[in-house]
């Protein structure tokens, strides 16, 4: 990310909120998201966070402003005003979404193999074989055994899982990859050997990421920029290490002040 | 002229604890200095007085709440004060470098790797990179079996020296030392004074704050007092 201080922002949110009925969900976020950049989102629970990772996923339609990205074709389009095949094709091809549960970013029935070579066949992929090294491949790089290829996700240890999410998520190169909580339901040695993990692979392949966490001793560890989230709102922003050594707002500081060693 | 590397202008720092019924400690006032290619100047004045506050808002690590840190990123000149967090990365990655006497182990990464890897993400060639490491290691008296470790097992005093050497590996003009040798033996003090000077030849601008009187008459080429910034303790 050092080289390309020009550059246009890959994704920009603008005003961006989200109200159920009555209830707010967040409201009035506005930040620029460029290639090779990790931003942390934490917050507490009821924060807003998740909200809002939903709704840059499109996976919810905001109740206010709009989400910009720009294409690999090289056109800035609100992502609202996508097609659905439009849509669909951006999430399984230049987006990926690790998501807390591997059991909900995963296919439990398929095989470790299946699961990344799936996204393969998605974008076009159709030989077999090919598909088939390309999945072992990725399998190495996630540090699961090749010989794994053909058992099910079931039979595999909660970190082994989250390792195949991210092969089955990288697997296309996307540009732009979602992370909700993807360590938190690890126990704590799992947790380091998979944000090593993350942080080698995301600053190789030169991903932006959007991760949210209520750690942040992770978001310190991956994350470039930070977000703090409380009630709906964004109430501080900065560099990780300013906002998380230099906390400003009181409610910043309750966070910092709250963990032994973030 | 020759230009200064970095410029601090009326800068002022001051620490609000909402925890503490929004009690306001000010750490410093008005600090205004600049640092030219190949200087060392040197922060003086007692611990609490501001020094290290200094560095971390030259290196955009707290924030600045007045005045302006100009920073020469060839052509351009960077307020960190205002800058955008992208370009203050940017800045670390090829232009200030900051040392400190705490290493932040980075798991499964080899001590030769941490230093190498230093040198090669600001620039520097793969194998100009290894050949810095091995010669920065061998001169800071790691020994040569636990190169091909990570150093998480090592001593304090062993990953303190694998640190420095990660933090002098690169090529940066700027360079921050918040107390790099504290806790450092008389012949690995020396080790340090000898590369700064090196540093120095090569045209970097240094900052430092260095407990030991013996390194700082060494290197400094001049001591900027950080208590006449300090402002006026009861705010």
């Amino acid at each position: 990310m050092m080289a390309k201080l020009n550059d246009k922002p890959l994704l920009s949110a603008r005003n961006l909120g989200k109200h159920y009925g009555q209830r707010l969900g967040c409201r009035d976020v506005n930040f620029d998201l460029y290639e090779g950049e990790v931003l942390a989102v934490v917050g507490e629970s009821g924060s807003g966070k998740s909200t809002l990772l939903s709704l840059l996923a499109t996976e919810l339609r905001p109740t206010a402003g709009a989400v910009n990205y720009r294409m690999r074709d090289g056109q800035t389009r609100n992502l609202f005003d996508l097609t659905e095949a439009e849509r669909r094709f951006l999430l399984r091809t230049d987006w990926g979404f690790v998501r807390q549960d591997a059991r909900d970013g995963l296919r439990m029935g398929v095989s470790a193999g299946g699961n990344v070579g799936e996204r393969l066949m998605a974008v076009g992929g159709r030989h077999y074989g090919r598909i088939r090294d390309t999945a072992s491949d990725w399998l190495n790089r996630v540090e699961i055994e090749p010989e794994r290829i053909d058992d099910l996700p079931k039979s595999f240890s909660g970190g082994m899982r989250q390792r195949l999410q991210i092969a089955r998520n990288l697997v296309t190169h996307p540009r732009l990859v979602f992370m909700d909580e993807p360590t938190s339901s690890l126990d704590v040695s799992v947790q380091a050997r998979l944000l090593d993990l993350i942080r080698g692979l995301v600053s190789e392949l030169g991903l932006a990421v959007i991760i949210v966490t209520h750690d942040l001793a992770v978001a310190r560890l991956l994350s470039h920029r930070i977000m703090v989230m409380r009630q709906g709102r964004v109430i501080e922003t900065g560099l990780t290490d300013q906002v998380l050594d230099d906390p400003r707002e009181a409610y910043t500081q309750l966070l910092v002040s709250s963990v032994l060693a973030a | 002229m020759i230009h200064d590397l970095v410029t601090l202008e009326g800068v002022s720092k001051a620490f609000t604890l909402h925890l503490r019924d929004g009690m306001k400690i000010s750490v410093v006032d008005n600090v205004s200095f600049g640092v030219k290619p190949g200087e060392c100047v040197v922060l003086g004045g007692p611990s609490g007085a501001g020094k290290s506050s200094i560095l971390k808002m030259i290196y955009g690590n707290y924030r600045c709440d007045h005045g302006r840190i100009l920073v020469r990123d060839g052509e351009e000149q960077v307020d960190v004060a205002t800058a955008e967090p992208r370009r203050i990365l940017a800045l670390r990655g090829s232009v200030m470098g900051y040392v400190s006497q705490f290493l932040h182990v980075i798991p499964r990464v080899s001590s030769l790797d941490i230093v190498a890897g230093a040198a090669t993400d600001s620039g520097v060639p793969q194998a100009e990179a290894w050949a810095r490491a091995e010669r920065l290691l061998t001169l800071l008296n790691v020994p040569e079996r636990l190169w091909s470790l990570p150093p998480a097992t090592f001593s304090g005093g062993e990953q303190q020296r694998v640190n420095i050497a990660r933090g002098l590996a690169a090529d940066r003009p700027i360079l921050l030392l918040d107390e790099p040798t504290a806790s450092l033996d008389a012949a690995n003090r020396a080790v340090v004074v000898r590369l700064i000077e090196e540093k120095k030849r090569a045209g970097a601008a240094i900052i430092g704050i260095f407990h030991d009187d013996d390194v700082r008459e060494l290197v400094a080429d001049r001591i900027v007092d950080v208590t006449e910034f300090a402002s006026s303790k009861a705010a």
